[in-house]
């Protein structure tokens, strides 16, 4: 990684002096509000103002360790952080104001608790004698936001105000990460208190199980050893476990020599660049991927959930395989589906715990059984389940996106996000990864609108890197407003947007399952996405011929402005390979089968 | 129909049974919402839940929950709760051994003549005491398992149940083990 840490100047922030460290400190709600999220190691935070927040953003003012974000929107303020916390590893944070400003954060926030992704979302509630009354912009915030944050909080009294902002920052990124919302009253941000700092023990709440048992341990190896067919199934979980986790996975499939499969959340864990890399599994996995699961004697899911994108028919999921789950979250082993040893534990740890164990018994692989394992794998990889055509002028959506990778190919500082749709699962297919943090993606909730704002908090985070988020024009139309984002704080993200016309994901569903029934997926009155870019202030390209792609491409990567480009691809296009629900893993269907596919529905 | 449904078709039911849960939880605002919550969230299905405060000091609630489901919703229903951060402890007193279950009813029986003759002559075989009596009515106060209480109510119904309020089961382990830690 060459650019990690953020570097963040606020300009119009005047010069104060920073307050002399002696504890405990009077202060007034909305300093210790501000005083916890330096103490956390916040450095920027995403928001939007309000009456219920106000003394907050007056302290922001007066400060200026941490830099403000302003969005347009407190939904795109929540993605950011998202795309900030992702792309780093660490808590993001962001501000809202009560009634409707904590509103339009649910989406948000039930998107990174999907994703299990570590946010703190601070939210102003209207004075503690008000609640209740339905006063001016007053929402049960706490109550509507229970089912989708990992915990919440509604401050009733200044002095605990500083245990629980260091509480929910705990919380959010310890065992399975996730949304945090503090709920502050306005009189409570008014009154004076005692700031204390970060508890430097254990916290009182909260201590989930990170450490396996030895002999669960000893019981996995001993079935890998063993194992004639296996296949790594990994997940978000190895990324949320950090980047030495990942480093431990990658040191461990190596030495195992198995093959290796990842979710849509999990790409990256494992450089896509090593021979052992199977691709994406599940319903738009590869061929090879899926087919591996179904046939594998032992299937070592690490940080994975089972998911029914995942799954499919889960009484034909992997039928001959013994199944070891390492899961951090108690609750996600044996959900969707019953395994044989199951490890509850942080990925990192247990990793390498399997190596040491590994080497302990000095065990190898079965040599020969796996020289068999990976003939078959090899076969099915000759299927090249992704090839396309590309002929003539028309530009395929994959195409575009393969173009992409080839100019970015060497680069080490990318960062990619997407919106939800066809062009999501081609971003997955089609660009590779090679680090972790550099892949966000709504997988959980899929929500449209989330690529935009996530590039921002990636670009927030990584100033100099190059952030592209790979669009449709649908969902990007769900968060446009925040180019104005992206241009006021010279954020320079890249916009790719593979232009299809329609909902592309929608109309495939609709042409394969229903018929041919296009009900209101096309897009009519699409905008000039070229003169869009140019009203907020940035760049418009546009590429309508195969031939004009590369140079539109290289032009993109050359500016240091924010972009967006227009890429009119193959309407018609779809997405496969594709498992379609409640089928099994080997009864994918391939863009060569697609018509049999459709005529044998009908 | 199956293939035209994003989420294929639902699992084939396996058979449920019916577990006493003891929770210990933090007693601060909110907590039964978030425990209620996860039942109607999840779809799981609560027979009976009680809650109160036992242990003053350290602001300790202990919520007893009766729920049903097959033994991977049990499972679940137990994970999930526990992974709230205000949970301290979660016992499945049906797996962890002997226990203990009572209930305690409040039942308005109205009646006059042999009917209310009758229904004193069974609450007295009940152990139910009279706590409230008009000339034309009586409270009956009767605890015991929940199955003792529907005995109970099925015989009052005929003889003038007019009115009843249950607490739900609490409960606790046999012999010295404890919840608490
Ligand atoms: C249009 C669309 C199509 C999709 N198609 C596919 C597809 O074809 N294939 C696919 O894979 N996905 C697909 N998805 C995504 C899918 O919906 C799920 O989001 C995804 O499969 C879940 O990934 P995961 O299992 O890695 O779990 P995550 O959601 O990443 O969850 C992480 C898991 O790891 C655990 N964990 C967290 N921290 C740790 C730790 N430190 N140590 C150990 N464990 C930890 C958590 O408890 C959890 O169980 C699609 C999504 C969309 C929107
Ligand atoms: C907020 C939201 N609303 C609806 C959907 C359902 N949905 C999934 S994909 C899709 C179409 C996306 O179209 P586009 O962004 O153009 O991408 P494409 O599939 O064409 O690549 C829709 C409507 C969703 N995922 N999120």
């Amino acid at each position: 990684m060459t650019q990690t840490k953020t570097k963040a100047k606020s300009k119009d922030a005047k010069d104060t002096k920073t307050k002399t460290e002696k504890a405990p400190e009077a202060m007034t709600g909305a300093g210790i509000v501000i005083q916890a999220l330096i103490d956390q190691g916040v450095d920027t935070i995403f928001g939007y103002p309000g009456g219920a927040v106000l003394p907050i953003y007056d302290e922001l003012f007066k400060q200026k360790k941490i830099r403000h974000i302003l969005v347009r929107h407190e939904q795109a303020a929540a993605h950011a952080a998202e795309g900030y916390a992702r792309s780093t590893g660490k808590v993001g944070a962001f501000l809202v104001t009560s009634g409707p400003g904590a509103t339009n954060a649910v989406t948000g926030l039930t998107d990174a608790l999907l994703d299990s992704i570590p946010v703190v979302c601070i939210s102003g509630q209207v004075p503690t004698f008000l609640i209740g009354n339905d006063a001016f912009q007053e929402a049960d915030t706490t109550g509507i936001t229970r089912p989708c944050t990992k915990h919440n909080y509604l401050v009733s009294d200044v002095n605990k105000l500083a245990d629980i902002m260091h509480e929910s920052f705990h919380v959010a990124r310890t065992g399975r990460p996730g949304p945090v919302l503090v709920d502050i009253p306005k009189d409570v941000q008014f009154a004076q208190g005692t700031y204390k700092k970060p508890e430097t023990k254990k916290y009182r709440v909260y201590q989930p199980k990170i450490n396996p048992q030895q002999k669960n341990i000893e019981r996995a190896v001993a079935m890998m050893a063993k194992a004639k067919k296996p296949v790594f199934y990994t997940g978000g979980g190895v990324i949320n476990a950090g980047e030495d986790a990942c480093k431990a996975l990658t040191k461990f499939v190596k030495t195992t020599g198995f093959p290796i499969t990842s979710t849509l959340m999990g790409l990256g864990a494992f450089p896509a660049k090593e021979k052992q890399w199977l691709g994406m599994l599940g319903m738009h996995g590869t061929f090879e991927a899926n087919h591996a699961m179904h046939q594998s004697d032992l299937v070592i899911n690490i940080g994975a959930r089972f998911d029914d994108r995942v799954t499919g028919r889960t009484d034909a999921f992997c039928p001959n395989a013994k199944k070891i789950h390492v899961d951090i979250d108690p609750s996600s082993i044996n959900k969707n589906i019953a395994v044989d040893l199951a490890i509850t534990a942080d990925a990192g740890i247990a990793l390498e715990a399997m190596m040491k164990e590994w080497k302990a018994k000095e065990y190898k692989s079965k040599g020969a059984d796996l020289k068999r394992w990976w003939e078959r794998i090899d076969k099915w990889r000759a299927e090249d389940c992704l090839a396309y055509k590309q002929t003539g002028d028309i530009i395929k959506p994959q195409y575009a996106l393969q173009r992409l990778q080839a100019h970015l190919h060497g680069r080490e500082d990318v960062f990619i996000s997407t919106e939800v749709g066809q062009h999501q699962m081609w971003a997955a297919q089609y660009l590779h990864f090679n680090k972790p943090n550099r892949w966000m993606t709504s997988g959980g909730l899929g929500t449209m609108g989330y690529g935009l704002p996530a590039a921002i908090g990636t670009q927030v985070a990584h100033p100099d890197a190059l952030v592209i988020d790979v669009a449709g024009e649908a969902s990007i139309q769900m968060n446009i407003q925040e180019l104005s984002t992206a241009v006021q704080h010279k954020l320079p993200v890249k916009i790719f947007i593979l232009n299809n016309q329609w909902m592309g994901m929608v109309r495939q569903w609709q042409e394969l399952l229903h018929g041919e029934r296009y009900s209101h997926s096309y897009s009519e009155a699409l905008p000039d996405f070229v003169k869009l870019a140019e009203a907020f202030g940035g760049i418009g390209l546009r590429a309508t011929k195969a031939s004009e792609l590369d140079d539109v491409i290289k032009e993109m990567l050359s500016t240091d402005r924010v972009t967006v480009v227009d890429v009119n691809v193959d309407p018609k296009e779809n997405c496969f390979p594709m498992i379609p629900s409640g089928a099994a893993h080997n009864e994918m269907i391939l863009a060569a089968d697609a018509e049999k596919f459709a005529q044998g529905l009908v | 129909m199956s293939n035209q449904s994003v989420y294929g078709i639902g699992p084939v039911e396996q058979s449920a049974s019916c577990h006493t849960l003891s929770v210990v939880v933090d007693n601060e605002p909110g907590v039964l919402a978030r425990v209620i919550g996860l039942f109607s969230g999840r779809g799981y299905n609560i027979d009976s839940l009680t809650v109160a405060e036992v242990n003053h000091k350290k602001h300790l609630s202990r919520i007893t929950i009766v729920c049903s489901g097959t033994p991977m919703v049990i499972e679940q229903i137990k994970n999930h709760l526990g992974r709230l951060v205000p949970v301290r402890k979660v016992a499945d007193l049906t797996l962890e051994g002997p226990h203990v279950e009572r209930e305690l009813a409040l039942i308005k029986v109205s009646g006059k003549g042999d009917k209310r003759i009758e229904a004193l002559r069974i609450a007295d075989i009940f152990r139910a005491r009279v706590v409230d009596s008009t000339l034309e009515s009586f409270v009956f106060e009767v605890t015991g398992t929940s199955e003792k209480i529907n005995a109970f109510v099925d015989l009052m119904m005929p003889l003038g149940l007019i009115d009843i309020s249950r607490t739900g089961v609490a409960a606790i382990s046999r012999g010295e083990t404890t919840v608490t830690e």
